[in-house]
């Protein structure tokens, strides 16, 4: 086995960097691979919380880079999935106890273990910026239909490519698509043009994720959500299928349901 | 609907196409690390020296940055005047 190193930023915070880890770590464990996901968020420990697996950490990243357990000890099994591990972030540590060549290191013992390596990137384009994208065979630039967020996402875009590490893959994450229709909401089509990026999801803005996010159940689990519906496409397109993006103009509720029937027998 | 349309009703344009146009400015500022004025000042000299050495309509001429994918590149177009002294 020879993992596939893929590393998730975006530049600003905020914009659903460890949510879309957590759900495409999910989406591809749930498909049967096998994945570990690290939290190189060091000082802001988060992942642990998305996924849910906050109350069962005992080693950290640090502890894994400082020599006090081995990789193994460090991962933190998810038991509602065969094969999804988490290797959590320290919490109250110095943040230059990581430093790249230590990242390169353990993704490179890890490699061997699983079919994909999710790493989370902090928000910045510091150190930890730095460590996250050092090992990285693939970036992910996730960003929101928002000026800043787009502005940091090119500055990112930029610098995954300055360091051979592109093309960059983008994630247009909480798209409202009735703000779009309503000419208030940068489209996707808007943000493409501005980045020339490739693509690879589109996240409707969805009440599921705050929902699923509270209960440490990330929303790709769900499958009637939209949004873990768009998280279970990303999954699919990083391990090379084709798959269309999907309808965002479609209404939910009754309404919804009925026009799609009237489309479907117009067909 | 369209900018120009909203323009000539006198209403504000979408904020979509403003965040969009905005973006775009700050986009290339932030690539190439020019601001709006030294882009101005490049501008304005680039035409000085160009004007030393033959006729140009300062009006007519368009310099302009563009977007190719993730590339920028400074696109001038400058109409020569048809030269007076061979006539």
């Amino acid at each position: 086995m020879a993992a596939h190193v893929v590393t998730i930023s975006s530049g600003k915070g905020g914009v659903g960097k460890t949510t879309t880890t957590a759900n495409i770590a999910v989406a591809l464990a749930m498909g049967g691979q096998k994945v570990a996901c690290i939290d190189a968020d060091i000082g802001l420990r988060n992942l642990d919380l998305i996924l849910g697996l906050e109350n069962r950490i005992v080693y950290d990243l640090v502890d894994v880079v400082e020599g006090r357990c081995r990789i193994r000890q460090a991962m933190i099994r998810d038991k509602r999935l065969p094969e999804l591990y988490l290797i959590p972030s320290a919490q109250t540590r110095d943040k230059s106890a990581v430093s790249p060549s230590d990242m390169v290191r353990l993704c490179d013992e890890l490699r061997q273990e699983v079919d994909w390596i999710l790493i989370d990137s902090p928000a910045g384009i510091e150190r930890g910026f730095r460590n996250a994208m050092a090992p990285a065979d693939m970036v992910v630039v996730v960003t929101n239909p928002e000026v800043s967020a787009v502005r940091d996402a090119d500055r990112v875009i930029g610098l995954v490519e300055a360091e051979e590490k592109g093309p960059a893959r983008l994630v247009l994450n909480r798209l409202n698509p009735v703000m779009v229709k309503r000419g208030d909401m940068l489209a996707p089509d808007d943000v493409l043009e501005l980045l020339a990026v490739e693509l690879i999801g589109i996240v409707p803005e969805d009440d599921t994720v705050v929902v699923s996010t509270n209960r440490g159940q990330p929303v790709a689990m769900d499958a009637k959500s939209r949004a873990g519906q768009a998280f279970q496409n990303i999954a699919r397109r990083l391990k090379g299928e084709q798959v269309p993006f999907m309808d965002l103009d479609e209404k939910k509720g009754v309404l919804g349901w009925l026009s799609r029937i009237a489309r479907a027998g117009g067909d | 609907m369209s900018d120009w349309l909203d323009r000539l009703l006198g209403r504000q344009p979408k904020s979509a196409s403003s965040a969009k146009e905005r973006l775009k400015l700050v986009l290339i500022n932030d690539r190439t690390d020019l601001t709006s004025s030294e882009l101005e000042a490049l501008k304005n000299e680039l035409l000085e020296v160009i004007g030393r050495y033959i006729d140009i309509d300062p009006a007519a001429i368009r310099i302009e940055m563009m977007q190719e994918g993730r590339e920028q590149r400074l696109l001038a177009d400058i109409p020569l005047r048809a030269s007076r002294r061979h006539r």
